[in-house]
C-alpha cells in the first residue's frame, strides 16, 4: 500500500512538475533547446518511475505505531520552531532547549536531558564560537 | 615518472604543520564517526562540510581533512562491528560476520588488529591504484565533449541504481527527484527563473549542502526517534575484554593472501560507477568464502573472514575517488558528498582538475597515504580510546549530531529559510528510507543536475538542435549502452548481489 502511496504521489509530481515546465517563460536569448526541455525529460523520467512503483509495490515497510509517528512529528515541529527562535532568543539558549527536548524523547530522564542539553549548547558555543570563530546566531544576550 | 614527480610534489604541500594538523584531526574524528552507529561517512563529512566552509578554509585543507575523515570512518566502522555485532556504518556490515564470533571467543584485541592491518592495506595499495590510474582516466576523459559527459552522466545514474537498491524504479524515481531538485531557480543559460514559484529564496536554488545534511544527518535523528527503547540502537561494549592488541604472525601470513586478492576486488568495485564500499566488503567476503572457505568456517569467528571485508571496504573507499576525481562523476556517496564539498569551494572536478589545480589533487593523495599512516597507528595501539566513545549512548550523541547540523548550515547562510527547508530534506530523508528508495541518486541529481543539462544544451548548440548529435561517436554510443544495460541487467538478471544481504534501516550511509 505504501509503495502505491508513493507512485500515485510521484505522479502527480510528475504531472505538476511538468505543467509548471511548459509554464517557464521564455527568454530572448534562447539556445537551441531551451529552459523548458530537460525539466520535462526529468518529469517523464519520475512520471514513467512512479508507474512502475504503482504498478509492482515492493512489500510493506515497517511503519511505526502511531504513537511514535506523532512523536517524529513533534519532533519536526520542535525544529522548526528552533529555526525560527535562533535570531530572537540566540544561540545557547534555543540550543539547550531544543537539544534537551531531543535527547529526553530518545530516553534520557528529564533533569538528566535538561542538563545534555545545556552540556551540548554550551559545548558547541565553546569548541564552534569561541575556539573556531564560527558565527553563531546572537540572542538579546549576545550569545 | 611525471606521476611520482606529481606525488613528491604533493607530499611537499601535505607536509606542512597546518595539513598534517588536520589529517590528523580528520583520521581521529573519522574512526569515531565510523565507530559510532548511526554516523557513518557519508553523514559525518556531510555535517563537516558546511563547517570546514564557514572556518573558512582553503580547498586543498579542506579536502584533506575530509578526505581523511572518510579514509577514517572506513577504519571505525569494523570497531563497533567486532565488538557490539552493531556495524558501525554499512561497509562494516560484512565485518560482523566474522568479527563478533572472534570477539566473543576471547579474541577481540586480535580482530581489531588483524582488520586494523587489513584496513591499512586495502587504502594503501588502492591509493596507489588511484596514483597510478586517475591520470589514465584523465587521458580518457579529456577527449570527451558535452555529449559524452552527457552520456556519462546518465551512466552514473543508471549504474547507481542498478547496484545499489533492489528497486530500479525507485533508484529513477530518486534520481529523478534530485534532478527535479536541480532545476529549481535562475536558468544558468537563458536567466529566466525555473519553479521558484515566486519566492526570491528559491531564485538561487536549493544548496545542495542544506540537501546533504538533511536527506544524511536529520533523516538519522528521526530513525533513532523512531527506534527509541528498541535494542536496535544500542550496544554494550562493557563486557568484552579486549585481550592481546597484537595479531599472531601466523595470523598475518595466513590472511595475507585474502588480503591481497580483497584488495583488488574492493579497489575494482570502488572504480566501478555506483558500486561503493559496502559492495567492495560484500563482493570480497563473497569470493573468499567461496574460495578459501573448506572447513566451513566462515561466519564462526575465521580471520580471514574478518581481513576480507575489511581490506575490501577500504581499497573500494580509495577507488571510489578515482572517478570522483578524475571524471567528476563520484561512484559512491560518500564521494559524492566530497564532490559536493568541491563544488562548494568553486573547484569542478574532472580532468582539467589535475591541470588546472594539480596542487589539490596531489596534495589530497599525499595526505592520505599520511593519513592511512596515522590511522594505523591510532587503531591499533590507541583502539581502547575509541571502545570507550562508543559507550556515549546515542541519546545524548543524537541531539548533538542534530544540532551541530544546524550549526553548520547556520554558518553558512544565516538564513532561517536555509534551516527550514533542511529540516523538509530530512522528513524527505526519514520517508524515502522507509520506503527503500535510495538516497545517493538524490544527492547526486542534486549535484550533477545543472551540469548534465548544461552539458546536453551545449551539445544541442553545437549540431544546432539535431538530437543525434548525442549519439554520434562511438564513445557516447558506448556509454549510452552500458547505462543501458547497467540498468536493465539487474531487472533481468534477478538482484544478484542487493537480494543477499540483510535488509536493514540504516542504508542511509551507502559508504
Amino acid at each position: 500500500m505504501s509503495d502505491r502511496i508513493l507512485g500515485g504521489l510521484g505522479l502527480l509530481l510528475a504531472v505538476f512538475f511538468i505543467w509548471q515546465a511548459t509554464l517557464i517563460k521564455e527568454s530572448f536569448i534562447s539556445d537551441p533547446v531551451g529552459p523548458k526541455t530537460f525539466p520535462i525529460i526529468i518529469g517523464v523520467l519520475v512520471g514513467l518511475s512512479s508507474l512502475a512503483i504503482f504498478l509492482k509495490p515492493d512489500d510493506e515497510p515497517e511503519w511505526p505505531e502511531f504513537g511514535r509517528l506523532f512523536e517524529v512529528g513533534l519532533t519536526i515541529a520542535v525544529m522548526i520552531a528552533y529555526a525560527y527562535a535562533l535570531p530572537t532568543a540566540g544561540f545557547v539558549v534555543s540550543t539547550a532547549v531544543a537539544s534537551a527536548y531531543l535527547s529526553w524523547r530518545l530516553g534520557t530522564p528529564p533533569i538528566k536531558a535538561a542538563l545534555a542539553g545545556i552540556v551540548i549548547a554550551i559545548g558547541i558555543y565553546v569548541v564552534f564560537h569561541l575556539i573556531l570563530g564560527l558565527s553563531l546566531a546572537r540572542g538579546p544576550w549576545g550569545f | 615518472m611525471d606521476t611520482l614527480t606529481a606525488l613528491a610534489h604533493g607530499f611537499s604541500i601535505a607536509l606542512t604543520f597546518q595539513n598534517l594538523g588536520l589529517a590528523l584531526i580528520g583520521c581521529f574524528l573519522g574512526t569515531i564517526i565510523g565507530a559510532l552507529p548511526g554516523l557513518g561517512p557519508s553523514n559525518g563529512v556531510a555535517i563537516l562540510i558546511p563547517l570546514a566552509f564557514t572556518l573558512g578554509l582553503p580547498a586543498t585543507p579542506a579536502l584533506i581533512l575530509l578526505t581523511s575523515v572518510y579514509y577514517g570512518a572506513m577504519y571505525g566502522g569494523r570497531i563497533s562491528s567486532i565488538l557490539l555485532n552493531i556495524p558501525g556504518d554499512e561497509p562494516a556490515l560484512m565485518t560482523t560476520l566474522d568479527g563478533y564470533p572472534m570477539a566473543k571467543k576471547g579474541m577481540a584485541g586480535e580482530a581489531l588488529a588483524l582488520s586494523g592491518i587489513a584496513s591499512f592495506v586495502g587504502a594503501f595499495f588502492a591509493t596507489w591504484g588511484l596514483v597510478f590510474l586517475a591520470p589514465q582516466l584523465v587521458k580518457v576523459a579529456l577527449l570527451f565533449g558535452p555529449a559524452e559527459y552527457f552520456a556519462l552522466f546518465a551512466l552514473a545514474f543508471a549504474t547507481l541504481g542498478g547496484i545499489a537498491s533492489r528497486n530500479q524504479a525507485k533508484a529513477a524515481l530518486a534520481a529523478g527527484l534530485g534532478l527535479g531538485i536541480a532545476m529549481i531557480g535562475v536558468d544558468g543559460q537563458t536567466g529566466v527563473p525555473r519553479f521558484s514559484f515566486g519566492e526570491v529564496h528559491l531564485y538561487d536554488g536549493i544548496d545542495f549542502l542544506v540537501a546533504i545534511v538533511g536527506l544524511f544527518a536529520l533523516s538519522e535523528v528521526f530513525i533513532f526517534l523512531e527506534h527509541r527503547g528498541t535494542t536496535k540502537a544500542t550496544g554494550d561494549a562493557s563486557g568484552i575484554k579486549l585481550g592481546r592488541l597484537t595479531p599472531p604472525w601466523s595470523m598475518i601470513k595466513q590472511t595475507a593472501p585474502t588480503m591481497a586478492r580483497s584488495t583488488v576486488l574492493g579497489f575494482i568495485a570502488g572504480v566501478l560507477p555506483g558500486a561503493g564500499a559496502s559492495l567492495g566488503s560484500f563482493i570480497s567476503y563473497s569470493v573468499e568464502k567461496r574460495l578459501v572457505d573448506k572447513h566451513n568456517t566462515f561466519g564462526t569467528g575465521d580471520p580471514r573472514g574478518v581481513a576480507a571485508p575489511e581490506a575490501g571496504n577500504n581499497a573500494a573507499a580509495g577507488g571510489a575517488l578515482v572517478p570522483m576525481l578524475a571524471l567528476g562523476v563520484p561512484g559512491s556517496g560518500t564521494t559524492a558528498v566530497l564532490l559536493a564539498m568541491l563544488l562548494a569551494l568553486n573547484i569542478t572536478p574532472g580532468p582539467l582538475l589535475f591541470t588546472n589545480n594539480p596542487d589539490v589533487v596531489w596534495g589530497l593523495i599525499a595526505a592520505l597515504f599520511i593519513g592511512n599512516v596515522m590511522l594505523l597507528v591510532m587503531n591499533i595501539p590507541m583502539v581502547s580510546l575509541f571502545v570507550r566513545v562508543l559507550l556515549v549512548p546515542p541519546r545524548y550523541l543524537m541531539p548533538a549530531v542534530a544540532m551541530i547540523s544546524f550549526v553548520g548550515i547556520y554558518g553558512i547562510s544565516g538564513s532561517t529559510f536555509d534551516l527550514m527547508v533542511m529540516v523538509g530534506f530530512g522528513v524527505l530523508g526519514w520517508l524515502l528510507r522507509k520506503l527503500d528508495v535510495p538516497l545517493v541518486p538524490v544527492i547526486l541529481g542534486v549535484l550533477l543536475g545543472n551540469q548534465m543539462e548544461a552539458n546536453m544544451r551545449r551539445a544541442m548548440t553545437i549540431s544546432d538542435g539535431d538530437w543525434s548529435a548525442l549519439v554520434s561517436s562511438p564513445l557516447a554510443i558506448g556509454l549510452w549502452a552500458f547505462a543501458f544495460f547497467g540498468f536493465i541487467l539487474p531487472i533481468i538478471g534477478g538482484r544478484f548481489f542487493r537480494s543477499k544481504l540483510p535488509r536493514t534501516d540504516s542504508e542511509a550511509d551507502p559508504d
